[in-house]
């Protein structure tokens, strides 16, 4: 009874690194986001193309991979920086690289969002005097995010179980600890990592779900 | 005086002109009809004053003042545009009120934004935001809406949601109110309730400028009657003139057909 009470205190421990690199990635890459949709709406042709190119090389491209890239990239190429040492470097490495993956994903569905509220709302902004930064953030924002609500809930759900592949660069992430017991003989904490994304994901269901009400009141 | 004078305004889309030539002023309290069938160039015409689009010749008058001019880029700064807009006000065809706002909100949003830029904003905030919200009621009151104040865009009929986008438009006082087919969106037994609206405003000497395919309205309320087609003005006067004793071939036909229409749907 013991050992049981010692692996769950474990996991729970190394669920706690899932659990932060989920929020710094959703801090980030939202607004990180909406910046990359911008600069892929441009009228700017160069800074449009560049935008839509890195899009697709990190939409193209494993997030396993991009992980190792960013981990051991400035080391192989003998660049003047290099993560610090140790559990810190390869926490910030894995939030830098699943910060840019989501951002660009993110960046596609607030494009989109953007793209699908009708004209006729800016131009009806525009012959009331409004500037075009009033249009966005009074008008157009909060259709948007209406909008957007259910593809976001689904990148958010996502991301929580993508948090695992940190353990790729060697984070000492929920499954990776488990692991570690199934590698001794020890299986059923591999199956318990499964019930910890099941709470996680249930409680983010039920916010959703919530925030989705609240923007009931109105149709777009 | 001419509240509104364009002179030789002219828009093309590539090859395609769609405005060639368009001459024409308004007084005060005047209400002008345009009308003419789809695709000759009337929406073009009022998003061009409203400079949703940008002429390629001619010029615009306010109040004597050149507001736009397409052989002067000074008077074509972006930053100026703004504040030009606010001559003309805009009913569009499909309502577009903000979906998240109540009526009431609908009505104030643009003016309390407006008013932020005022310099006695600071000291008298209270003030006038009350203000704000008292001639947007009244103005709800005046197109019959006051039980709606509360209500959200969707909860309410097309032909009360073109009402609230009228009062909005009304909200900040423009020079010059224009229409564009303000009732082609709606159902027919809906039409009536926004032309009583547009008449009792016509009936105050707003001065209005009516795009649209409601002939009878448009010869029962117009002061003066504009006929287009393929991007010119082919006719203009008095209802009478107008629709009585056109003078060109093309406006003859034009009521030949639409009359035929109607006597067929009789």
């Amino acid at each position: 009874m013991d050992q049981v009470f010692v692996i769950v205190n474990r996991l729970s421990e190394s669920f706690l690194l899932n659990c932060r690199l989920f929020a710094l990635t959703l801090l980030f890459s939202l607004p990180l986001g909406l910046l990359i949709s911008f600069g892929s709406m441009s009228r700017f042709y160069p800074l449009r193309w560049l935008m839509r190119t890195l899009v697709w090389v990190v939409r193209g491209s494993p997030l396993m991979l991009q992980l190792m890239i960013i981990f051991y990239g400035p080391g192989l190429l003998s660049l003047s920086y290099t993560w610090p040492a140790g559990d810190t470097g390869r926490f910030v490495a894995a939030t830098v690289a699943f910060v840019i993956n989501y951002a660009c994903y993110f960046s596609e569905i607030f494009r989109g969002g953007i793209e699908s509220i009708p004209r006729g709302q800016y131009e009806a902004g525009l012959v009331l005097g409004m500037t075009k930064s009033q249009i966005f953030f009074k008008v157009t924002l909060l259709q948007v995010i209406k909008r957007i609500l259910p593809p976001v809930g689904n990148e958010v759900i996502t991301l929580v179980k993508d948090t695992s592949l940190a353990r790729i660069i060697a984070n000492k992430e929920i499954i990776m600890m488990a692991g570690e017991y199934s590698s001794k003989g020890l299986i059923w904490p591999l199956f318990a990592t499964g019930i910890y994304f099941l709470v996680f994901v249930g409680v983010l269901t039920i916010m959703l779900d919530w925030l989705e009400k609240k923007l009931g009141y109105f149709r777009t | 005086m001419a509240v509104l004078e364009v002179k030789n305004m002219g828009k093309s889309y590539g090859t395609l002109e769609v405005l060639q030539k368009i001459d024409f002023s308004l007084e005060k309290g005047e209400s002008l009809a345009i009308i003419g069938s789809s695709g000759s160039g009337k929406t073009t015409l009022l998003r061009c004053l409203n400079f949703l689009e940008k002429p390629d010749k001619g010029s615009i008058m306010v109040n004597n003042e050149v507001i736009f001019d397409a052989l002067d880029p000074t008077t074509q700064r972006e930053s100026e545009v703004r504040k030009k807009r606010l001559h003309f006000g805009l009913v569009f065809q499909n309502f577009n009120l903000f979906p998240q706002y109540t009526v009431l909100k609908n009505v104030t949003l643009a003016a309390e934004l407006l008013a932020k830029e005022r310099s006695d904003y600071k000291q008298g905030k209270k003030a006038i935001m009350n203000e704000i919200e008292d001639r947007a009621k009244r103005l709800l009151a005046q197109v019959g809406l006051s039980d709606k104040l509360d209500n959200y865009p969707h909860m309410i009929s097309g032909g009360q949601q073109q009402r609230v986008a009228i009062a909005r438009a009304l909200a900040l006082e423009p020079d010059i109110l224009c229409f564009d087919e303000p009732t082609s969106a709606l159902d027919p037994e809906l039409t009536g309730e926004v032309l009583k609206v547009i008449r009792n405003l016509a009936d105050e000497n707003t001065t209005m400028i009516i795009v649209t395919h409601e002939m009878d309205f448009a010869r029962d309320v117009a002061d003066r009657v504009i006929f287009m087609d393929e991007g010119v003005i082919v006719e203009q006067g008095s209802p009478q003139e107008v629709f009585d004793n056109p003078r060109e071939e093309r406006t003859k036909q034009f009521l030949y057909r639409y009359k035929k229409d109607k006597d067929h749907s009789l």
